[in-house]
C-alpha cells in the first residue's frame, strides 16, 4: 500500500483568553491509498479537528500534514483552496447543499473550479449522480429530496471532481438506520470499486463497521481496533 | 451553470425580498431619471446661451416693459453688433389649454440675434415681408399639424385689440428649427409692428432687448454703458449676459438644483441604508453556504467577486428598471408638456450618471458583505452552526 497521508507529531491547541486547550498532541498516523478508516471517540476528542486538518481547512499548532509529498500545513490560503478542490471531497452530516440549486447544479459546483467545458461537466455530473443512484432526481432542489437523497447528492458532489480522498463528518448522523446503511454501502462501493480513500468520523458503531480500519480517538491518542 | 447562475439564484432565492429591494432601487432611479430630465430641460436656456449675447430688461423686473425709444438709443453704444427687441405675447390656440409660447419681435434684427435658428431662405424672406406672418418652430408645427400656408388664429389672455377682441389672425409662412437638437423649436414669433398697432393699450413698449456684442470681452463694458444710458430715467435698465439672465429667471422659481439634489439625495441615502442592511443580513444568513464553497475550493477572491457582483446586479436590475420607467414617463410627458418644457427627453448625461450611481450603489452596499465573505473562516462558520 502507498501512503497517502503522513501525520507527524501533529498537535492542535486552542487558546481562549488565558486558557490553552489541547485537543491532541504529537499525533502520528499514516493513511494509505485505498483505506476506509472510521474514527470514533467521545465528543471533544478532536475527531472533526483531525478531519479539518486532513482537508486543509484548519492548520495544526505544530507538526506536519503530508499528502503525497505536499506539506498541506504549509500551503498558502490560495494554494490550499486549489489543493482541496483537486484532492479532497467533503461529505457533511447535514449535507450542506445549496438550497437554490438543483441536485445536478450542486454536484457541478466543484467542477466550476476546473477547466472542463460545460458539456464535459454535464457528463461528469450525470455519471456521479448515476453512481450514487439518484440521476432521476437531478432537477430537484434539496428541499424536494429526502435526507438520504440529499446525502447521496452530497456524495456525488464529493466524488465528481475525482478526488483521491473523501472526508466524511458524521455522514449518517442525520439519517435513519435503513437510509444510513444505503449511504454507507455507497461509500463502501466508492472505496472498493473506485479505490477512493475514505476517512469517516462517526459516533455510530454500526457505521464504523463498514470501514476497513477502525480508530478510536481518546485523550489525544489513537487506539486501533480490528475491523469486523 | 457558471458563477453568474449562482449569483442570480442567490439574489432571487427569496423572491419577495428581492422584489421589494428591486422596487426600492427602481423608485430611487425613477425619481433621479425623471427629475434629472426635467432639470436638464429647465436649465437648457443657460447651456444654450451665446457668449456674446446680452439681455437688457427693466431694472424693476423682467416682466416690466420699457419704451420702444430705448431700442433706437441703444444702437449708439460702442461694441454692439446687433440689437433686437421682443415682447411676451403669451397666446393660445383655440382654447386656453393649448398654450403657445409666442413673441412679438423686431423680425430681421431678432433673427440676426439668433443665428442658430435655421429658416429656409425664401421662407425667411416671406416672414420679413409679411406683417401677419407667424414664424413657427418645427416642433410646435408638428404638435398641431400646422404647415406653411395655413391660416390660424391665436388668442392672447393678456393683450386686447382695438376692437375689443383678443384674436390675432396669422399666416404661417415660415418654419424654423435649431441648428442643434437641444435648441428649442416649440414656440412662434411674429412682427412687433402687427402686434403694436393692434393693441388697445400699452403701445410702443418693448419687453426686452437682445444685444449682440462684437466681442464677448466687451460684454461688461457694453452692459455698463447701456445701463448708464438709461440711469435715472423712469425705466432704468439692467443688462446681463444671456446665461446670467436665464439663470436669474430660473432662480425666480427657487433654487431648483438644491431642491432636486435634496430629493434625490434623500432617496438615495434611504436606499443605500435599506439595501446595505439587507445585503449584510442576506450574506449573514448564508455564512455556512459560503464556508461550504470555500471548503470545496472556491478561492476567497472569487467569493468576494460573487458577493459583490450580487449587489451590483441588484443595483443594475433596479436601476435599469427605474431609468427605463423614467424614460417612458419623460417621453410620454414630452408631447403633453411641449409648450412649457420644449425638448423634454432623457438626456445622455443623466443616463450616464445613473449608470455611475448604479455601480456606486452596488459597490457601496456590496463591499462590506463581500469583505466579510472573503475573510470568513471556514472553521468559525461551521462551529457557529
Amino acid at each position: 500500500m502507498t501512503a497517502l497521508y503522513t501525520l507527524t507529531d501533529l498537535s492542535k491547541k486552542y487558546t481562549r483568553g488565558k486558557e490553552t486547550l489541547t485537543i491532541f498532541e504529537e499525533l502520528n498516523m499514516t493513511i494509505d491509498q485505498g483505506d476506509f478508516i472510521s474514527i470514533m471517540g467521545p465528543s471533544g476528542s478532536g475527531k472533526t479537528t483531525l478531519l479539518n486538518l486532513l482537508g486543509g481547512i484548519d492548520r495544526p499548532s505544530s507538526g506536519a500534514v503530508d499528502c503525497e509529498g505536499v506539506r498541506v500545513d504549509k500551503l498558502s490560503e490560495g494554494k490550499l483552496a486549489k489543493w482541496r478542490s483537486a484532492h479532497v471531497g467533503f461529505i457533511f452530516q447535514f449535507y450542506n447543499l445549496m438550497p437554490m440549486l438543483s441536485a445536478a447544479q450542486n454536484v457541478e459546483l466543484p467542477l466550476l473550479l476546473t477547466s472542463l467545458s460545460s458539456k464535459e461537466r454535464k457528463k461528469r455530473v450525470e455519471t456521479a449522480l448515476d453512481i450514487v443512484g439518484i440521476l432521476d432526481r437531478k432537477g430537484h432542489r434539496p428541499a424536494q429530496l429526502s435526507g438520504g437523497q440529499q446525502q447521496r447528492v452530497g456524495i456525488a458532489r464529493a466524488v465528481v471532481a475525482d478526488p483521491k480522498v473523501l472526508l466524511c463528518d458524521e455522514p449518517t448522523g442525520d439519517l435513519d438506520r435503513a437510509t444510513a446503511d444505503e449511504v454507507l454501502e455507497t461509500l463502501q462501493l466508492l472505496n472498493r470499486e473506485l479505490n477512493k480513500t475514505i476517512v469517516m468520523v462517526t459516533h455510530d458503531p454500526a457505521a464504523a463497521g463498514y470501514a476497513s480500519r477502525q480508530l478510536h480517538l481518546d485523550k489525544g491518542r489513537f487506539v486501533e481496533r480490528e475491523a469486523v | 451553470m457558471n458563477d453568474l447562475t449562482i449569483i442570480r439564484k442567490n439574489l432571487f432565492r427569496k423572491k419577495l425580498r428581492a422584489i421589494l429591494l428591486t422596487l426600492s432601487i427602481m423608485i430611487a432611479f425613477l425619481i433621479y431619471g425623471a427629475l434629472g430630465a426635467f432639470y436638464n430641460v429647465w436649465t437648457a436656456g443657460v447651456d444654450m446661451a451665446a457668449a456674446n449675447r446680452l439681455i437688457t430688461v427693466n431694472r424693476i423686473n423682467f416682466t416690466v416693459d420699457m419704451p420702444i425709444a430705448y431700442f433706437s438709443r441703444i444702437q449708439s453704444v460702442e461694441g454692439i453688433e446687433n440689437v433686437s427687441h421682443a415682447n411676451w405675447f403669451g397666446g393660445y390656440y383655440q382654447e386656453p389649454r393649448n398654450f403657445i409660447q409666442t413673441f412679438a419681435i423686431s423680425p430681421e434684427a431678432y433673427l440676426e440675434s439668433y443665428p442658430e435658428l435655421v429658416i429656409p431662405p425664401e421662407q425667411r424672406a416671406d416672414f420679413i415681408a409679411d406683417r401677419t406672418c407667424l414664424l413657427v418652430g418645427v416642433d410646435l408645427a408638428a404638435q398641431y399639424g400646422w404647415e406653411v400656408g395655413d391660416r390660424i388664429p391665436l388668442n392672447s389672455n393678456i393683450w386686447q385689440q382695438d376692437d375689443g377682441t383678443s384674436d390675432w389672425d396669422f399666416n404661417i409662412c415660415a418654419l424654423f428649427d435649431g441648428d442643434e437638437e437641444e435648441i428649442p423649436a416649440n414656440y412662434a414669433m411674429f412682427h412687433y409692428e402687427y402686434y403694436n398697432e393692434s393693441l388697445a393699450f400699452n403701445r410702443d413698449r418693448i419687453g426686452w432687448m437682445v444685444v449682440n456684442t462684437t466681442d464677448p470681452d466687451l460684454n461688461d463694458q457694453v452692459a455698463r454703458d447701456i445701463d448708464a444710458l438709461f440711469a435715472n430715467s423712469s425705466a432704468e435698465t439692467e443688462t446681463t449676459t444671456e446665461a446670467a439672465f436665464s439663470r436669474a429667471f430660473l432662480e425666480q422659481v427657487g433654487n431648483i438644483a438644491m431642491i432636486l439634489l435634496s430629493v434625490i439625495g434623500a432617496a438615495f441615502a434611504t436606499i443605500l441604508m435599506i439595501v446595505g442592511t439587507t445585503m449584510v443580513m442576506a450574506i449573514n444568513e448564508r455564512t455556512q453556504e459560503i464556508a461550504v464553497m470555500k471548503t470545496l475550493g472556491f478561492p476567497a477572491p472569487r467569493i468576494f467577486r460573487m458577493v459583490l457582483s450580487e449587489s451590483i446586479l441588484l443595483s443594475f436590475v433596479g436601476g435599469l428598471l427605474g431609468l427605463g420607467l423614467a424614460t417612458l414617463i419623460v417621453e410620454g410627458a414630452s408631447s403633453a408638456l411641449a409648450g412649457f418644457l420644449p425638448g423634454l427627453s432623457m438626456p445622455m448625461d443623466v443616463v450616464l450618471t445613473a449608470f455611475g450611481l448604479m455601480l456606486g450603489l452596488g459597490l457601496l452596499t456590496g463591499l462590506g458583505p463581500a469583505l466579510s465573505a472573503q475573510r470568513l473562516s471556514i472553521i468559525e462558520a461551521f462551529n457557529k452552526h
